[in-house]
This record gives structure tokens, C-alpha cells and sequence, in this order.
């Protein structure tokens, strides 16, 4: 892992990076901790990640569940593509795994992981996904980022960082497993802000 | 994979593993208590059979409907076909009903061909197999039994075995497994071998007992009796004989080595019973691997805006 030296709103190339590797973690832990406070235990619930970055967030959420509880959470996956609602507007994509628990998901509380909540408008396509896949107790939703801009109600229970950006600007969220290190990074018209 | 779905030859690798993935995705809603989802909803799918067909015609219906997309199905028998009205007349048809998709089996090879590019209709057609020609889904769903069951084909020997003169299957087969790496060697009396076989990517080979034991998978093809006008081997005993598998060529083959038929089989004929099954068979995998693979090539096709994948060759 590399040495996370760089200070928060250090300006690379990359962008801004607005949480190193540490800040992801203590983010994680702390996200775990509320949704075993709100759940009051960890049985009956089920981590879904939406594919891609989603779902190794859900597997690290899990393993501190696990380290303070010491009760496996199932871990699954959810791809949303066929239900997002500019799927005419765009090419085929290609399709994420989809990975339900053994368990399933009826009778049990659903926390839907995600790396940025923006417009909503993927997590109204999960909570579709979900309505063909069965009938949660309760459905929540964990964020590493929102970044605002909502174009639907919808709102995360459970968030890393409130991250206010300005509709130009791209987030960026790397996670180890997928990418090279863990990082969420800012990119687009900010420089001036910085300096 | 542009914006028709005719031959296996039209589809580059990356093409095809598209599709191979695409279908691994969606075999899992098979497990599902709804086995649905909504990405065709509101397109329109026909299936256009001009020629007897029960697994494949099914199993594009279940695939488009699995998908949300209303299905028409167009039987030859009982429509105005049998009163003589030609493929054009039909297309224009179709046309002015808007359908998204054709879905066309024809007993003429090249038929989906003409439908595609002869400006009659503007929606996507698939071959679903013309004559003697292609049958590229068939193709994929063996493609995708065979990676499910082997992993990568890069390097694996298949061997096709039966009546290749007749076999649409047998051509999309050699032509996809080439593109996915694989080495395919057709096995089977001379005199049901296509003249041009020199042509295409594969070996070829009279002797089934000298190739079963290094084959990785073994492809059976029906004897297709009702398109042989001639003899083209003395008895059906001589052929089961020389060309149809049994227990005991079976016990020749290596532990991991699969056993396929595209259907219908003929029991007795080209595959005996105990192969068809045996633990080796993987004949009823591919039916429901059918299914997978054609929403997948379905969705490709209709899902977005214009098709995945490559759009080199596309006129619009």
C-alpha cells in the first residue's frame, strides 16, 4: 500500500484527492458501526454492492461487521443495468455480476453499497432490481460519497463524505482490488479553489 | 457485432465473448422466483420460421420474453405463405407492423441474408438457420456450453462428427470456434463432406477412433435424412457403425472430454442411448444455455440505442 503522505487537497495529477487510503477506512468503519447501531445487531441483514466499486466497499463493510460481531453478513452483488432508465439512450452495455446470497433477500434488511451517490437514478433502477428479486424487510443505502445533485428523492442512510461539487466536476473513487490504490479524487475546473 | 445477426462469421472475438459473458450473466435469472427483466419492454420480436422448428423457435421466444419484449410468432403453415406469398410481401409486412427484430428460419440458404439487406425492413435481423448455410445462436450457445465447461477454448480440439454436407451447425460452429481460438476437426464419410471444405478453417478426418481420444469435446450431428436426395452411404447400420457413438468408443475418450448434439437426436443412429445419458452428455445444458445465449445476443442487438460492440460495417 502506498504511503498515504499526500495530504487531503493535495492537487496531483490525478485531481484533488479528497480521501486517501486512511480516510476510506475510518470512513468504512464508521459506516459499519452506524448500520449495527440502526440494525441493532447484525442478523437479518444482506450487503449488496452495485458493480463495480460497490461491491468491494460491501466485502469491506462486512469484514469489519464480522470483526466487531463476529457474524458473517452475505455479501452479494447487484447489477442495475437493464433497469436504469437511459438504457435506450446509449449502446448496449455490457452486463455486471449479479450475485444474490443463498439466503435470498426476503423477510431481511438490504443495505445497497455504492461508491458515489449523484442523480439517484441508479439506486431507483436497484430498488427495481430488488422488486424482481424478492421482498426486503427494509431497504438502506450506504455511500462511500454524495456528491449532491439529486434528480430524484432519494437519500443515503449511511454516508462516507458529504462531498459538495459543482456539476462540471468528476469524482473519482479507485479501490484496491480494482484499481492500484484507495482513493477518491476530484477532477475538473477546482484548481483556483485549491491554491 | 453490427446490426444483424447472420453468420458466425461475422462476429470478432471480442464480439463473442461479449455475448459469452452477456449470457453467463443472465443464465442466473433461470434460478430467480421472477424471471424477468425489463430491458426490451416495448420492442417488438417476430420469429419468422418458414421451416419446422420446436427447441429454437421456443427458445427465442423465451428469450424475448424474459427480456420484456412482445414476441409474434409466424409460422409458414396456416399463413399466407402457404398461399404464395413471397419473403418480400412478408418483410413489408413485418415492416409496417414495426417490428425491432426478425427472427427468420428459412429452408433457403441466404434467405435471412436478403431479408437483411435488401431494404424491405428496417428492424434486426437473426438467422435462426437458412438451408444448408448457418446457424450462428446454435453456434454460440455450443461455444458458451463448451466455456462453461472447459474455460478458454484457446487450444481445445473439437471434433464435429456426422453429416457436415447438411449441417448449418456444423459450418456457424467451425467458423465461431475458430475466432474463439479453438482447433476443429470434422469427422465424417466423404461423401458428406461440402465440396470447398479445403476452404475452411478446420481439418478434416474419416476415422472417428483415431480422433476421439484427443478430442476435448465431441460434437454428434443428426443425419439429416430429409435433405438427401441420394445415397450417400449403404446402410444406416454401416454408418452407425463407422460414425455413431457408443459406450464403447465413449470409454476411449479423456475424463474431461464433453459429449454434444445440437438436436434432434436420432437414438440409434449417430449417438446411442447410453452416451446420450451419460454424465459426458451435455445435450440438455445446451438447450437451457440456448435460452441464455439468445437473450444475450437479443439484448446486444436491442437493448440500446444502437448495437454493442463494434459498429464497423453499419450502414446507419
Amino acid at each position: 500500500m502506498p504511503a498515504p503522505n499526500a495530504a487531503p487537497d493535495a492537487t496531483t495529477d490525478d485531481g484533488r484527492t479528497v480521501l486517501d487510503a486512511r480516510d476510506i477506512g475510518r470512513a468504512l468503519t464508521r459506516i459499519s458501526h452506524e448500520i449495527l447501531e440502526r440494525n441493532k445487531g447484525a442478523s437479518d441483514l444482506v450487503l449488496l454492492g452495485i458493480p463495480s466499486r460497490g461491491v468491494p466497499l460491501a466485502e469491506r463493510i462486512a469484514e469489519r461487521i464480522a470483526s466487531v460481531e463476529g457474524y458473517d453478513v452475505p455479501v452479494g452483488s447487484l447489477d442495475v443495468t437493464m433497469y436504469r432508465d437511459d438504457l435506450r439512450m446509449k449502446p448496449a452495455r455490457a452486463l455486471l455480476p449479479t450475485q444474490i446470497p443463498g439466503g435470498g433477500i426476503d423477510g431481511r434488511t438490504v443495505v445497497l453499497v455504492d461508491d458515489v451517490l449523484f442523480s439517484g437514478r441508479t439506486i431507483r433502477a436497484a430498488l427495481d432490481a430488488l422488486n424482481d428479486i424478492g421482498r426486503p424487510k427494509a431497504v438502506r443505502l450506504a455511500v462511500l460519497v454524495d456528491r449532491g445533485h439529486r434528480e430524484l428523492p432519494i437519500r443515503a442512510d449511511f454516508v462516507g463524505k458529504n462531498l459538495p461539487t459543482s456539476l462540471v466536476e468528476s469524482v473519482r473513487v479507485r479501490l484496491q482490488g480494482i484499481d492500484d490504490v484507495d482513493a477518491v479524487t476530484i477532477q475538473g475546473s477546482t484548481e483556483g479553489e485549491v491554491a | 457485432m453490427k446490426r444483424h445477426l447472420l453468420s458466425a462469421a461475422d462476429l470478432s472475438r471480442d464480439d463473442a465473448e461479449l455475448v459469452l459473458q452477456t449470457a453467463e450473466e443472465l443464465r442466473s435469472l433461470a434460478d430467480r422466483p421472477i424471471k424477468k427483466l425489463p430491458a426490451l419492454r416495448g420492442r417488438t420480436v417476430v420469429n419468422l420460421f418458414f421451416e419446422d422448428s420446436t427447441r429454437t423457435r421456443i427458445s427465442f421466444e423465451a428469450a424475448a420474453k424474459r427480456l420484456s419484449a412482445d414476441v409474434i410468432n409466424f409460422a409458414a403453415k396456416g399463413s399466407s405463405l402457404s398461399k404464395g406469398e413471397s419473403l418480400k410481401d412478408t418483410a413489408l409486412t413485418l415492416e409496417a407492423m414495426g417490428a425491432d427484430a426478425v427472427v427468420v428460419r428459412h429452408s433457403a440458404s441466404g434467405a435471412p441474408h436478403r431479408l437483411a439487406n435488401s431494404g424491405w425492413v428496417r428492424s434486426s435481423v437473426v438467422n435462426a438457420g437458412d438451408g444448408t448455410h448457418e446457424h450462428p445462436t446454435q453456434a454460440l450457445l455450443d461455444a458458451f456450453t463448451m466455456w462453461r465447461h472447459l474455460g478458454s477454448l484457446d487450444g481445445r480440439r473439437v471434433a464435429i462428427v456426422g453429416d457436415v454436407l447438411h449441417s448449418r451447425v456444423a459450418r456457424s460452429n467451425a467458423l465461431l470456434l475458430r475466432t474463439l481460438g479453438a482447433e476443429v476437426t470434422l469427422v465424417s464419410p466423404p461423401t458428406l463432406l461440402p465440396v470447398g471444405i479445403e476452404g475452411w478453417p478446420v481439418e478434416t478426418s474419416y476415422d472417428l477412433d483415431a480422433v476421439l481420444p484427443k478430442a476435448d469435446v465431441v460434437m454428434m450431428l443428426r443425419v439429416q435424412r430429409e435433405r438427401m436426395h441420394g445415397g450417400f452411404f449403404p446402410t444406416a447400420r454401416e454408418y452407425s457403425r463407422r460414425y455413431g457413438l457408443d459406450g464403447r468408443r465413449m470409454a476411449t475418450l479423456q475424463d474431461h472430454t464433453i459429449v454434444m448434439h445440437p438436436g434432434p437426436m436420432v437414438r440409434g443412429m449417430e449417438i446411442t442411448a447410453d452416451v446420450a445419458d451419460s454424465d459426458r452428455s451435455v445435450i440438455v445444458e445446451q438447450v437451457t444455455n440456448g435460452v441464455a445465449v439468445r437473450m444475450a445476443v437479443l439484448y446486444l442487438l436491442l437493448g440500446g440505442s444502437e448495437p454493442a460492440v463494434s459498429t464497423e460495417g453499419l450502414s446507419e
